[in-house]
């Protein structure tokens, strides 16, 4: 049959089924291969908070979305091009993320009596017409696999597993992908047991062959690669992206590494990568409690080594005392947060931005510290960078803020030249003439460092306030007064060593949209919309949080009203508007889920309206 | 590869490290009220230190808060005084980080079993090579005379002016409990046995936690002197002493008997018992152990004193270090091309 072919310029598919059906797998191996054949590519996993949800339920369902495409791709994208269901259950699920007229391939099997009755589907949704807008394609996945891997040795359970390699056959032909990258991981991932690798391979074969021949589907859609710079990549989480970032930061600081964390939701893959990387001579311990987490961490910290915690919103709270210690002592520490939606345990698996102002002002007197904040998954990586080189430069706790969107959620990361990267190296004082432990360098207002060990610099610091320069404790009002206006200026200092904020757009005008953190790739893509619109507005995004960068009041004075987006009641809004006595216009949305880039463009159209 | 800090943990230390008690003295005046414990704890401390060996700049006090935890200020080796609670915490974190340190925690009864108590039984069961020497007075002094964890039922104090309801803690059973393997019990007006214990916590290679009854002339005066003057101390405490018999008494004329596990006291000149009958002690025998500490509160028993336990068991910071001299040096081990560069990743000509 001929088969029709369209090019697009991008795609949203999502792979939907029961949190057994090995929807993250397929999920991943289909944005490598996207990646691979130079696409870029914005993923987000959905799965339950329950770990083994009971099988068919409607909370059970685990999904995979991924935006792949020709052009810069900013977000997992919004409305679905293909939903792949492989129950009745996940499409009911899933069903309104779908774009009219999208395709939804279902796994027909997925739909028995028991199937629909869990997904409290009172009549079949493939027979009753109901899903009229859309082109529905039912195939009976299971019998297929069955068919084609009835000469095999393995068992039937496992032969029924590999479901979800055949649909991602499909959807591989479907988008014109080669099988060359999955089959290389298969090859991995099953050197050791020849027939299932062989049945994965023939069914993922089998998958693209089906929808080859099959009549139902009429096109082929490609999308041709993007110029993305030349170099390697890989499709990374936040916290992959945040792990690695810690181990390159130590290796460009010559330092050994230490993590203090506890398990959190959705902070925990950090401690899990870190735990497995000590071929790297990382040292971690998976403390008792949050509070043990930073503890161990700025012991290891005064010893020498580049020491990070992290955590997620209640361990942050929880956090919140020692991280003080850490300010008055004046040792160099990194506080990763993957914020999730508060207060209290709140939504744990999902994002928010609403930690801001506890990381600016959640410590009891006056303890200001830097706040950096990455804006995707490959960012976290060149932000927990920056959070060490601060962290180190300028002798002070720095709270890296990520999300549990960006966290969890991949893009291609260009994996760095190492050589390129800044030096971090700390300067111990090891000459005992002249020392004291509160003495300062000049410039950056960083205190003299010298750890335990070096001989004839044997001295105590402590949480007490202490007298400028010898470290001393001292009640002196007129020192106490000094001390917390060095401790201020220190950190307002950084001001001079970080980026410009930078408007896209023109630079000066009406309306500036400022966005902070994870929520880039949705403003960016509305921005990059609306400009395309041909309407005025400009943009900047932070990164920055503390200090500001030098130029955001000017900045923010070049517009005659500024549009804040964020995930919070208004965070940054607030901070903005102490700081530069403005008043923002606030675009927030707290329901656990990220923001949406038709949500900004709704909202720039509203006020652009509003001007006419 | 060797980091900045393998450069100042390795290096050699210039001159001798024959130090004198004063070496160890930091210069600055001793803040504690007069007749306090503590300055006898600190003596004791100070005497020892030139015994060690250890170089001043290999030695770092962690402290908490409360009157005990002045502690670091008043040595001249590496010290932080933290937060409350929070000395094991961080001292844990330390020795992971640097083994090669010889730390010690001065603590109190409230930092360590009460705001700091899941961070000492954690650090217990781990092994961590820290030296805990906890100034037992059984209350709140810093904060002017609360109860504290190890207060008596019945104690008046400000904030229990009817009488304490709670049960105390029974440090040494607590961390016996928790896996300690050095455990040991003494009291400020002994500075020998003092100087003793405080030698055989640093010298064991494991956590060392011993108990310091100190007295509080403000809050709490006197409440130790059953067990530690010297015309009741013979006999109601009894010396543990590795591998004798348990015997007290101003004449020396009692000693501990084992009835089944249940110990009791018995007389050595009624004819009944000889010394072969008694108890002898064993600091391996971790059994033994949890049957003396019991005994602490147990009104009709000598308050035990001494070693309870001193058992070898691989220290938390040494299995790090195996983990990691196994794994960072299999083949091509610690490549960072490795780590940034996996299964998955695609080239962009």
């Amino acid at each position: 049959m001929e088969k029709q072919v369209q090019y697009l310029e991008e795609a949203v598919i999502r792979f939907a089924g029961d949190s057994g059906d090995g929807m993250q797998l397929v999920g991943t191996l289909f944005s490598n291969t996207s990646g691979s054949i130079g696409n870029d590519v914005n993923t987000f996993p959905d799965y339950p908070s329950e770990i083994r949800a009971p099988e068919g339920t409607l909370y059970g369902v685990s999904a995979y979305q991924i935006q792949f495409g020709q052009k810069r791709v900013n977000t997992p994208g919004n409305k679905i091009d293909l939903l792949v269901a492989m129950n009745a259950s996940s499409l009911k699920v899933n069903l309104p993320h779908v774009k009219k007229g999208g395709l939804i391939i279902v796994n027909s099997a997925g739909f028995d009596e028991k199937n629909l009755k869990l997904a409290r589907y009172e009549k079949n949704p493939l027979e009753d017409n109901s899903l009229s807008d859309y082109q529905i394609v039912p195939i009976n996945i299971s019998s297929l696999v069955k068919e084609e891997l009835k000469e095999s040795q393995i068992s039937p359970k496992y032969v029924d597993r590999t479901k979800n390699i055949f649909a991602l056959g499909m959807t591989y032909w479907l988008y014109d992908r080669p099988l060359n990258h999955t089959e290389k991981w298969l090859e991995g991932k099953f050197r050791k047991k020849a027939d299932i690798l062989a049945s994965n391979k023939q069914v993922l074969k089998a998958g693209w062959e089906f929808a080859n021949k099959s009549e139902v589907f009429k096109t082929q859609f490609k999308i041709k690669r993007s110029d993305m710079e030349p170099g390697f990549y890989r499709n990374i989480t936040g916290n992959n992206a945040a792990a690695i970032g810690l181990v390159v930061a130590a290796h460009k600081a010559n330092m050994p590494l230490f993590l203090g964390s506890y398990p959190i939701t959705p902070a925990t893959e950090i401690l899990h990568f870190i735990s497995g990387y000590k071929e790297f001579k990382v040292k971690h311990l998976q403390a008792e409690d949050e509070i043990a987490g930073v503890c161990s961490a700025i012991g290891a910290s005064y010893g020498g080594y580049l020491a990070a915690t992290t955590t997620s919103g209640p361990g942050l709270s929880l956090k919140v005392e020692a991280i003080g210690l850490a300010v008055i002592l004046e040792l160099p520490l990194v506080i990763i947060d993957v914020q999730r939606g508060g207060p209290s345990t709140g939504l744990p698996t999902k994002p928010e931005q609403s930690d801001l102002l506890m990381a600016m002002y959640g410590r009891h007197g006056e303890a200001p510290l830097p706040i950096v904040a990455a804006t995707s998954a490959s960012d976290c990586f060149d932000m927990t960078i920056e959070a060490a080189r601060i962290a180190i430069k300028y002798m002070t706790p720095v709270i890296l803020l990520t999300d549990g969107y960006i966290a969890q959620g991949t893009n291609p990361w260009k994996i760095p030249n190492l050589d390129e990267l800044p030096d971090l190296q700390p300067k111990f004082v090891t000459n005992p003439e002249g020392f004291a432990p509160y003495k300062r360098d000049p410039q950056t207002l960083a205190r003299l460092w010298a750890i335990p060990g070096t001989q004839g610099l044997e001295h105590r610091i402590g949480g007490l306030e202490k007298e400028d320069i010898t470290g001393l404790v001292s009640q002196d009002p007129a020192n106490h007064q000094k001390m917390v206006n060095i401790r201020a200026k220190k950190i307002d200092g950084i001001a001079n060593d970080i980026s410009l904020a930078v408007v896209e757009g023109e630079q000066q005008g009406d309306l500036l949209i400022l966005g902070w953190g994870g929520t880039y790739g949705a403003i960016k893509d509305a921005f990059d919309k609306l400009r395309s619109d041909g309407k005025k507005v400009s943009y900047c995004h932070l990164k920055h949080l503390n200090p500001f960068p030098k130029n955001l009041g000017h900045v923010l004075k070049s517009f005659s009203r500024v549009l804040i987006p964020e995930l919070n009641t208004g965070q940054l809004k607030t901070l903005i508007r102490s700081t530069f006595l403005i008043d923002p216009i606030g675009l927030n949305k707290v329901q656990g889920l990220p923001l949406k880039a038709y949500e900004v463009e709704d909202k720039v159209n509203e006020l652009l309206k509003e001007k006419e | 590869m060797s980091t900045v800090v393998d450069e100042i943990a390795y290096r050699q230390h210039l001159g001798t490290v024959e130090y004198t008690p004063k070496d160890f003295k930091a210069g600055i005046d001793v803040r504690w009220c007069a007749g306090c414990g503590g300055y006898s704890i600190l003596a004791q401390v100070q005497r020892i230190m030139p015994t060690l060996g250890i170089p001043k700049e290999k030695i770092a006090f962690i402290s908490g808060i409360g009157c005990s935890s002045r502690f670091p200020y008043y040595m001249d080796v590496f010290g932080v005084h933290s937060l409350h609670g929070r000395a094991i915490a961080i001292a844990s974190g330390l020795k992971i980080a640097r083994p090669d340190l010889s730390l010690w925690i001065a603590t109190g009864d409230g930092d360590c079993m009460s705001i700091g108590g899941n961070h000492f039984i954690h650090a217990c069961r781990r092994n961590v090579n820290l030296n805990i020497l906890m100034f037992n007075n059984e209350v709140y002094s810093l904060t002017k005379g609360q109860y504290s964890p190890t207060s008596q039922q019945g104690q008046v104090t400000k904030s229990s002016p009817l009488g304490v309801l709670d049960d105390p803690f029974n440090p040494a059973s607590l961390a016996l409990g928790s896996g300690a393997s050095f455990v040991a019990r003494g009291y400020d007006g002994d500075p020998k046995y003092l100087q003793y214990l405080f030698e055989r916590a640093a010298k064991h290679n494991g956590l060392a936690f011993v108990e310091i009854y100190t007295n509080c002339v403000i809050y709490n005066d006197g409440a130790f002197d059953l067990f530690t003057r010297k015309d009741t101390r013979n006999e109601h405490s009894v010396m543990l002493e590795h591998g004798k018999p348990l015997i007290f008494g101003d004449n020396k004329d009692k000693g501990i008997k084992l009835d089944g596990f249940t110990p009791t006291v018995v007389s050595l000149t009624d004819g009944k018992y000889s010394i072969d009958d008694l108890l002898v002690h064993n600091e391996q025998d971790s059994t033994l152990a949890f049957i003396l500490a019991n005994m602490t509160y147990n009104p009709v028993m000598p308050r035990p004193m001494g070693v309870f336990q001193a058992i070898e068991r691989t220290t938390y910071e040494q299995k790090v270090e195996d983990q990691i001299a196994y794994y960072s040096g299999k083949p091509g081990a610690g490549k960072l091309e490795n780590l940034l560069i996996d299964e998955d990743s695609w080239e962009i000509k």
